[in-house]
């Protein structure tokens, strides 16, 4: 009894059905894992993912659940170790036996977890933009890859800024494969490659790095830089008068940076987002005000918390489309390739061939007193890269992640 | 002129490598040097100096006064923290360490959940100015020359003051000490509200150009650790020699090969030192005039 009281305990949020009708819950819960970093290094990107999810739960709830079963979350912090991912994953797929988990933020998260979920056979979302390539039939992936956020945003900045571009990238899976991406889009887009630095996790401290940006002259400079300790970048450029054109997958629409930093250390910043919570339209304001309903004291609505927001939706669409929560069912609903969701963002729909999301991409820029405008919108930009590649798991499920140096080998 | 230029580059660098390590490790080297306790709360003084002098800032105190407070608050809470707990661990050094990890990862949460997961930053003051090809931050020379300036000013409580006197009284021997009359007990608390506020002073000084997050602590600690490491039991005669050597590695590195180099590069000084001057750089110099 005490065991189970403890464990009772250890599940931190739980959503009870208040006010779900009788007949919901009498029904068995659907059970979701939420391994998020709520503590950490990554906690001021990932807080606002769980508030999504929870966000989407109690409406869902209110409204009667999935199907009639209300669904219940079983929420761990994962604290921004990759090494606690490993043991939670364990622990929802085996003894919360959860039917569906979301998690991850950072890249090296997701391939410490990947391979449990592998083992376990089990069914997770990855609601985090990344650097692409998974190829994994237990994964869906609603985050935005580069093909929707480098594609679109590099060529913008070489027409309008120049060729010249340099990169600094934090120095994991993450940093390594998206700056690949940069250096092919930039070439084949004519520009030049004037200097790439990888920055260890973790590093503040750049003066010697803004220097060597400095040296090299870029017209533009790429920032992939992830976690607090290194968006202390910013900071110390805007101080010493660094004032080249920026670009970003990750700044703004994860970190937001623009509201962390006093202006105008992110001036001239342009970052391609699915979503974040200035952008204008009906839809988005709604979401933002029903979101400061629920957590008023949220500091900023990223991208991230709106594709966990809209995971959940889909999730639930899936189940109730194939009447079933195992994953081969669902995949089968997935292969119709019509699973699509109304969004804050736009329409979003789940590629069957690589179970990635097509997204709305904003092109966000930073004014010089941190206000956002929108210079550029890319309508339904679809996650072409891996089925392209040969990446396609309504035909089979390679479980690998593949990079552009790296591709499937059916296509070799 | 462009060798001038270059020479200016490499010293500004190599000085603000200098400052950083200095004024992170400086705390920490109080405490361990005159105290002997390993304070694994360090970066969390830190935070507590930033945080305090941000909040200051914001309600609009001037910067040099926040961070003034900044540190004396960081001090004022290092005390507290002796009275209450590490003074009953001097006898059990491996203790310590473990208690100053609890109350460093109590800190850490306990400011996520009350205070938030960031704060803003204030900005950086003064400007930059241009030498040669490459602009610079004005605020960075002014971390230096407080770098050099809390060396000074801890050389002279050190050496010219009845406090630092009875301190290193108190340190060397303890029981004649206080059989001369000397109040051990507090010189112990001091020492220690010394080595928090000279934290706090580090965390004041960087907040304007980091981000304010409660692990921000955690980007001083390597640095701090291995430059008491390297330098030994004195602050003068190690910390700042160390911080000098560690902070030219680091620099010329990082311009030649970018920042992972001027980590590995950082670290490994420190192995090939640890391995030549088993007892740190300090001991090596007393051993040398001994």
């Amino acid at each position: 009894m005490a065991r189970h009281l403890i464990s009772t305990l250890a599940v931190l949020g739980i959503l009870l059905p208040f006010s779900g009708p009788a007949a919901a819950q009498e029904k068995t819960p659907i059970k979701l894992g939420v391994l998020e970093d709520q503590s950490g290094d990554f906690a001021v990107a990932t807080i606002g993912k769980v508030h999504g999810i929870q966000l989407a739960t109690a409406e869902i709830n209110a409204a009667g659940g999935i199907d009639g079963r209300p669904l219940e979350l079983v929420v761990y912090d994962t604290q921004s170790d990759n090494t606690r991912y490993q043991e939670f994953m364990r622990r929802v797929l085996q003894r919360d036996k959860v039917d569906a988990v979301f998690a991850g933020f950072s890249s090296a998260s997701r391939e410490a977890y990947r391979p449990i979920v592998n083992q376990f056979d089990g069914f997770a979302f990855y609601n985090n933009q990344y650097e692409g390539g998974v190829c994994d039939a237990n994964m869906v992936v609603t985050g935005a890859v580069p093909e929707q956020q480098f594609s679109t945003l590099i060529p913008y900045m070489i027409e309008k800024y120049g060729k010249k571009v340099y990169t600094i990238a934090a120095d994991y899976n993450f940093g390594q494969i998206s700056a690949e991406w940069v250096r092919n889009i930039v070439k084949e887009h004519g520009g030049e490659m004037v200097g790439e630095e990888f920055i260890p996790l973790g590093v503040s401290q750049f003066s010697q790095t803004i220097q060597n940006i400095q040296t090299a002259k870029p017209d533009v400079l790429v920032t992939l830089l992830v976690g607090t300790a290194q968006a202390s970048y910013y900071e110390q450029a805007g101080a010493a008068n660094l004032k080249v054109p920026m670009a970003s997958s990750v700044n703004v629409g994860q970190g937001y940076e623009h509201k962390r930093f006093k202006a105008p250390s992110l001036a001239n910043m342009y970052a391609t987002v699915n979503y974040i919570e200035e952008v204008d339209t009906p839809a988005s304001k709604a979401f933002v005000e029903k979101w400061h309903k629920k957590f008023p004291n949220e500091p900023y609505i990223n991208q991230e918390a709106e594709n966990s927001y809209s995971a959940v939706y889909l999730y639930k669409q899936m189940v109730e489309r194939a009447k079933s929560t195992k994953r081969d069912d669902i995949r089968k609903v997935i292969a119709q390739g019509d699973v699509c969701f109304d969004a804050p963002e736009g329409k979003v729909c789940i590629d069957p061939k690589s179970q990635h999301m097509s997204h709305t991409i904003y092109l966000a820029h930073v004014g010089e007193d941190h206000t956002i405008d929108f210079p550029k919108v890319w309508k339904d930009v679809k996650p072409y890269w891996l089925g392209d590649a040969g990446c396609d798991l309504t035909k089979s499920d390679p479980s690998a992640q593949y990079t552009p140096s790296n591709p499937p080998v059916a296509t070799k | 002129m462009d060798v001038l230029y270059s020479a200016f580059s490499l010293l500004y660098q190599s000085g603000d490598a200098f400052a950083f390590l200095v004024l992170s490790a400086c705390g920490l080297a109080v405490i361990f040097g005159m105290m002997g306790v390993i304070n694994l709360a360090h970066g969390e003084f830190i935070l507590c100096g930033a945080y305090v002098s941000t909040s200051a800032t914001h309600m609009g105190l001037p910067l040099p006064l926040a961070i003034a407070l900044g540190a004396g608050v960081a001090g004022l809470i290092g005390m507290l923290l002796e009275r209450l707990i590490v003074r009953h661990l001097y006898s059990r050094p491996l203790d310590t360490i473990v208690a100053t990890w609890g109350i460093s990862m109590i800190v850490t949460q306990g400011t996520l959940i009350v205070l938030g997961s960031t704060m803003q930053g204030t900005g950086t003051p003064f400007g930059s100015f241009v030498v040669g090809n490459y602009s610079y931050s004005v605020y960075r020379i002014v971390l230096m020359g407080m770098a050099l300036a809390t060396l000074a000013a801890l050389w002279l409580v050190f050496t010219r003051t009845r406090f630092g006197v009875l301190a290193r009284a108190t340190i060397q021997v303890p029981h004649i000490a206080q059989a001369l009359g000397v109040n051990t007990g507090l010189i112990y608390s001091l020492t220690f509200g010394l080595g928090a506020a000279l934290a706090g002073l580090a965390g004041g000084l960087y907040a304007p150009t980091m981000t304010l997050v409660p692990t921000m602590g955690s980007a001083f600690i390597v640095e701090a650790f291995v430059t008491v490491v390297i330098g030994g039991a004195d602050i003068f005669l190690g910390t700042a020699p160390a911080a000098a050597i560690l902070g030219v590695v680091k620099a010329a590195l990082t311009s030649w090969q970018g920042q992972l180099a001027g980590q590995i590069g950082m670290l490994l000084a420190v192995i090939v030192v640890i391995r030549i001057l088993p007892r740190g750089i300090s001991g090596w110099i007393l051993k040398e005039r001994a």
